[in-house]
């Protein structure tokens, strides 16, 4: 103990970590490792066979795929919105820039029926694509919308404080040497928002794993094609089978743990590489 | 390239930042623009480097009126006050930035590259720090790294805004003999802005003074400090003191309402009058720094500071002390009409 505290002039250290200790333990160790309790009533061959069973595999795989898409649609245009946000001016701006966190304040059963009723085959835009035999709502590509007016503010929100720190004179710099646009942004911007893309991401992506309340309202949830884990989850626990519930929970768990540390490895790889 | 500049202005709302600005920069010299901060000599190199757009007048480079191109088709190699580097590439990927982004007919292959780049890094005198990351540099290497990296795309005229603003005193120093060594290597047209009237006077062929959007004076360092043509220009350069006719009358009689002006380093001090015009003077302060000593003196019932330079030599041949009354004399002044300053 007395190691760490030789290097911090910083009082409080011990009052701080131990806070921080209980914080987590209440709010997020304690419910999770329970989960773990809850499932160890399975046994791990109980445990593998509700995993592994065809519909789980399926929703998960609809879980996770609808979610990356969701997110990286999220990335491309979150980086857009974020530029236009933070290199023009324009009248009603603050609006834009109200407008994005949106999503996060609405309910998201009200954005779920919301987006069914315009995305259905007979909906405001819905139709048009019904026209071209395009089914969005009751579909994965609802889902995928769903997901993604809830993760968009994301992205936005990572990326605006770091490209307002791409200083124009950096951008003149390149092209007084002779870059293009395209160049600037390819060889400048991007390599230098880039960590700020992936932690926007990753969030987007956690978000939409743990999405439920929009999705079912447009997924139509027919199963093993546009079911979702967390529905399977309700249903097993409508039925009293909290174990299977928390089981598919673990599994959830786990994926969504590698995959956000996958990123997170990532995006400190890539901020290093900046020499920051 | 020679650069010429006629009848530019530009406006940013209702500040004026440039003023009908005439100005003939020649092929190979080392110009600086020199003036107090809002003067407009950033605002005219950025018009240069194509950065900004003058609201009229024209710019030629070589004869050849250059207004409708945008920075990256100028060829002009732009230096920042702060760096500017991508800090996301090594020191090594910097300097080659400008070469791997030519059109790919003109683009040099990789070994080509290799060797440009290290020939640049070994002019600046860095090659050693090739792998290293911008933030790892420290100001002074910055700085010539971002010159490594402006010249490596060849160009015709170098720019440089503040070069060394951001510097400790000691770099700046140093770095600024290394620029002029450079500049009579390379003989690339240069400008340089500045508001250290030092700087400006030791690195530049010539200086160009700048005031409020005009320009005050065009000349040698020499002769900017030794013959400034406006009282602008024999304030911003060098130290002065000023007598105003109605108080000094034997210093500037010629005219009715005039002000002198005289170097600290033009007045003479002696301990008996030495004609009818010297002035009856106290010594307030002695200081001493380094090869000089500065006096202050004030005219006896007057509250206004005359301030005198003396070698220490020639102090030291006849000592002051605060409170000795003494007289002076100057030995060169200038007058100019009250209405003109």
């Amino acid at each position: 103990m007395s190691r760490f505290k030789a290097h911090t002039v910083l009082p409080g250290f011990n009052l701080a970590l131990g806070f921080t200790v209980l914080y987590l333990s209440l709010i997020v160790l304690i419910p999770l490792s329970s989960l773990f309790f809850k499932t160890a009533e399975l046994g791990f061959g109980g445990f593998w066979d509700v995993v592994t069973s065809d519909r789980v595999v399926a929703s998960l795989r609809v879980t996770f795929v609808t979610s990356f898409i969701a997110a990286g649609i999220n990335a491309f245009f979150g980086i857009i919105v974020a530029w236009v946000l933070i290199r023009y001016t324009f009248p009603g701006k603050r609006i834009i820039d109200a407008l994005v966190d949106l999503p996060f304040a609405l309910p998201t059963a009200v954005a779920g029926i919301t987006l069914a009723t315009i995305y259905a085959p007979n909906g405001l835009i819905g139709q048009y694509f019904a026209a071209h035999d395009i089914k969005i709502a009751y579909t994965p590509i609802g889902i995928v919308v769903a997901l993604t007016f809830i993760g968009l503010p994301f992205v936005v929100r990572t990326v605006q404080p770091v490209l307002v720190d791409v200083e124009a004179e950096v951008e003149e710099a390149a092209a007084s040497l002779g870059a293009g646009r395209w160049d600037v942004f390819r060889r400048i911007i991007f390599p230098a928002i880039f960590p700020a893309v992936l932690a926007g991401f990753a969030m987007a992506l956690a978000r939409a794993i743990g999405e439920y309340g929009s999705v079912i309202f447009i997924a139509g949830n027919m199963p093993y094609i546009s079911e979702i884990a967390p529905l399977l989850i309700v249903a097993k626990l409508e039925q009293y089978d909290y174990a299977g519930a928390t089981a598919i929970a673990i599994a959830m768990l786990v994926i969504s743990f590698a995959l956000l540390l996958f990123i997170n490895g990532l995006q400190w790889w890539s901020s290093r590489k900046g020499g920051r | 390239m020679s650069i010429t500049i006629q009848n530019l202005n530009k406006q940013f709302g209702t500040y004026k930042a440039l003023d009908n600005i005439n100005l003939e920069v020649n092929s190979g010299e080392l110009l600086a623009l020199l003036g107090p901060s809002g003067c407009g000599k950033t605002s005219l190199l950025r018009i240069i480097g194509g950065m900004e757009l003058a609201d009229s007048g024209s710019l030629l480079f070589h004869g050849e009126d250059i207004q409708q191109r945008d920075a990256r088709e100028r060829n002009v190699g732009f230096v920042f006050q702060h760096y500017a580097l991508f800090r996301h590439m090594t020191v090594f990927e910097n300097v080659a930035f400008g070469l791997r982004v030519k059109p790919k007919k003109e683009r040099h292959n990789e070994a080509e590259i290799k060797r440009r780049v290290h020939e640049l890094l070994n002019l600046v005198q860095l090659d050693f720090l090739a792998d290293r990351y911008p933030s790892q540099l420290s100001g002074g290497q910055r700085q010539r790294i971002a010159l490594a990296r402006a010249l490596a795309v060849e160009p015709k005229i170098l720019l440089l805004d503040e070069p060394f603003g951001a510097l400790d005193a000691q770099v700046r120093k140093e770095l600024r003999r290394w620029l002029r060594r450079l500049h009579n290597d390379l003989h690339i047209t240069s400008i340089f802005v500045t508001h250290d009237q030092e700087e400006a006077l030791e690195v530049a062929d010539r200086v160009v003074v700048m005031n409020k959007g005009k320009i005050e004076q065009v000349g040698t360092p020499d002769e900017v400090y030794a013959t400034p043509a406006t009282p602008f220009v024999y304030q911003f350069i060098g130290n002065v003191n000023l007598f105003h006719s109605r108080d000094h009358a034997p210093w500037s009689d010629e005219h009715g309402d005039a002000v002198a002006y005289v170097r600290p380093h033009d007045i003479d001090i002696s301990r008996v009058a030495q004609d009818e015009t010297a002035l009856a003077v106290e010594v307030k302060l002695v200081r001493a720094i380094g090869s000089i000593v500065r006096v202050e003196v004030a005219a006896d019932g007057s509250s206004e500071f005359i301030e005198i330079e003396l070698s220490r030599e020639r102090f030291d041949s006849s000592p002051l002390l605060e409170g000795d009354k003494v007289f002076i004399r100057p030995r060169q002044f200038r007058v100019f009409e009250a209405e003109a300053i």
